[in-house]
């Protein structure tokens, strides 16, 4: 394997300009898989999900799953494209034992959806519009096992195990037109472009398109063309890109290897590439001894899809508000910065904070207890956000006992601590804590008494009419009370004790 | 013009995974290059008010709703399978070595 020194991505962008196409495909979250009824619920154990049509047992026919076609068309429709009038499956034959017919029901000549566009909106707020080629139904395959290799990869391994209860499940595969002019912001619009397509997924609910389980994967086509050419150069797959971050990486990664051979005066080689997590870099896949040949022709044992006008306009009109024009509208209601809504996307805490605001909370409350401490307890414990033991309807309860003032932030920071380890909801570990603020004078009293008794010298000061100086009055009583007095009531009771108007 | 060469035929053969001799690739590119005629004396009477056709039903939107039905016992699904492991299809080595 030769080794490309690398130019400085600034080198190359200086003398190249980028063209991206980006190839996701999503797994669809129907109950059962594309062509039969097996189940699609993740974990089972290996092959138990699967029958005579995802083995591809000779006699079995495959039959359409009417809920991954409404949720292709609703993609489609989201996605600003054209609906097919009418459409048909494709087989694509190939030999490679994760599929057991030996062919992928596809579609190839006709998908369903085509022509769209998807806008991206970048971290300045800058939007950039991506074109979407197409959108076409297709299944998944089977996962493989290699045994006897290095590690655990395919290279060097004696046999391969295969378990076939993904096989079959529903796949939408979204392709986008050539993305042109985005510049030295390639990588990032590669990104986002994920990065919305994902959260249109999940907005449409027809997939979690959580990356990490393999839910949404991404493949990268990059070329490089010197800047003035019209002619795109050729272009190299980097496949299963698994992450946000490692789509920005990938892109940036073969911008500058690109940018490298062909500056040394050698040519790119079309092929696919393997990417890697540890360092960010890309290698030369298998290279295909021949052009792939997959001899695609119209799948014989299933009919044509024609879907209605009237449905298609009936889904078109049942479409959720767009994810990007949403933040856009939370982003006003919230009166917060395109960056600060940015923090609250990555940390994905907008629909956890909507519904603590639904719940009654305040914008700014529910915003703060969201991205604060509880954002730092996720990260702490390595999960996401909405993974954390504690609800929103708990968090507005929690923003609604500091407004009354029955809690302070101390305290709250307590009660939501006891809320994630299980101790019950806000009142109840409020309880069972005894965490309620104390401003009842009688309680409070000796405890002020006693810090002026012992801080005679500040005494002295707030008496003589540095009302300044009864902060550190104030604090001493909250370190006495274990955080749980009423601050601005100790301040009242110091002042009043020491004869000073406040 | 023959519908169909030896050399595709030695392509197709090869892409299926077929292992021919130089005899069978001559008796089936034959063979094939009929068929492909025979079949393709349709397009000559296809006239372009019949549409291209991949179904002889005049169907369409055949689905089934998305309903979990029961699948193969695991022993059910591995019950033709020539080897297995770990509850999974075993298959032989899949890359060559390099």
């Amino acid at each position: 394997m030769t080794v490309t020194e690398l130019v400085s991505y600034e080198d190359a962008l200086a003398s190249y300009d980028p063209v991206m196409g980006l190839e996701v495909h999503v797994e669809l979250g129907t109950r059962t898989k594309m062509f039969c009824g097996c189940s699609t619920s993740l974990g089972a154990d290996p092959n138990t999900q699967t029958c005579p049509v995802c083995l591809g047992l000779p006699g079995s026919l495959p039959v359409v799953n009417a809920t991954a076609v409404e949720s292709a068309v609703r993609i489609g429709l989201a996605l600003n494209c054209e609906i097919a009038q009418w459409c048909r499956f494709a087989r694509k034959n190939y030999f490679y034992p994760d599929m057991p017919k030996n062919f992928q029901i596809s579609q190839y000549d006709e998908p369903i959806a085509f022509d769209g566009y998807l806008d991206v909106q970048l971290e300045d707020g800058e939007v950039f519009r991506v074109g979407i080629e197409r959108a076409h139904m297709e299944e998944d395959t089977g996962k493989s096992t290699h045994i006897g290799g290095a590690t655990g990869r395919i290279h060097g391994a004696v046999h391969s195990l295969l378990d076939y209860n993904r096989a079959g499940i529903p796949l939408i595969e979204i392709v986008t037109k050539p993305i042109t002019g985005a510049g030295e912001r390639a990588p990032e619009v590669a990104k986002a472009y994920v990065a919305e397509l994902r959260e249109l997924i999940r907005a449409l609910g027809v997939s979690e398109a959580r990356m990490e389980m393999g839910q949404m994967r991404c493949d990268v086509n990059l070329s490089l063309r010197p800047h003035g050419t019209e002619t795109f150069g050729t272009r190299s797959e980097t496949k299963n890109v698994n992450s946000l971050r490692s789509v920005e990486r990938a892109t940036r990664f073969e911008i500058q290897r690109h940018a490298a051979v062909l500056g040394s005066g050698g040519t790119i080689v079309q092929e696919t590439r393997h990417f890697h997590e540890d360092d960010g870099s890309t290698t030369s896949g298998r290279v295909k001894e021949e052009a792939e040949d997959y001899r695609y022709f119209p799948e014989p044992d299933l009919v044509p899809v024609a879907p209605a006008r009237e449905w298609v306009e009936g889904l078109r009109a049942g479409l959720p508000e767009l994810p990007r024009l949403r933040r856009n509208r939370l982003r006003e209601e919230w009166g917060i910065s395109e960056h600060e809504m940015q923090s609250v996307l990555n940390a994905g805490a907008i629909d956890l904070i909507t519904a603590t605001i639904d719940a009654g909370a305040p914008a700014d409350q529910a915003r703060k207890w969201w991205m604060g401490e509880l954002a730092r307890r996720a990260n702490e414990q390595g999960t996401e956000l909405s993974a954390l033991p504690i609800t929103p309807d708990r968090v507005a309860r929690v923003c609604e006992l500091v407004a009354d003032g029955s809690l302070n932030d101390k305290l709250a920071r307590q009660v939501i601590e006891g809320v994630l380890a299980g101790e019950g909801g806000p009142d109840e570990v409020v309880d069972k804590r005894g965490l309620k603020v104390v401003s009842d004078t009688g309680a409070l009293s000796a405890a002020v008494d006693e810090a002026i008794a012992a801080n005679g010298a500040i005494a002295e000061k707030i008496r003589g009419g540095k009302v300044a100086a009864a902060g550190a009055l104030v604090g001493a009583v909250m370190k006495a009370t274990r955080g749980q007095a009423d601050a601005a009531r100790v301040r009242e009771l110091i002042l009043e004790k020491l004869g000073v108007q406040g | 013009m023959p519908g169909i060469t030896r050399e595709e035929v030695a392509h197709l053969a090869r892409l299926a995974r077929l292992e021919l001799k130089d005899e069978e690739l001559d008796h089936f590119a034959g063979q094939l290059d009929d068929i492909i005629g025979a079949v393709a004396r349709v397009s000559d009477v296809a006239d372009e008010d019949v549409p291209p056709t991949s179904h002889p039903l005049p169907l369409t939107n055949v689905m089934r709703p998305d309903e979990v039905r029961p699948s193969l016992t695991p022993e059910q699904a591995l019950s033709g399978a020539p080897a297995q492991e770990q509850q999974r299809f075993k298959v032989p080595q899949i890359l060559g070595e390099e």
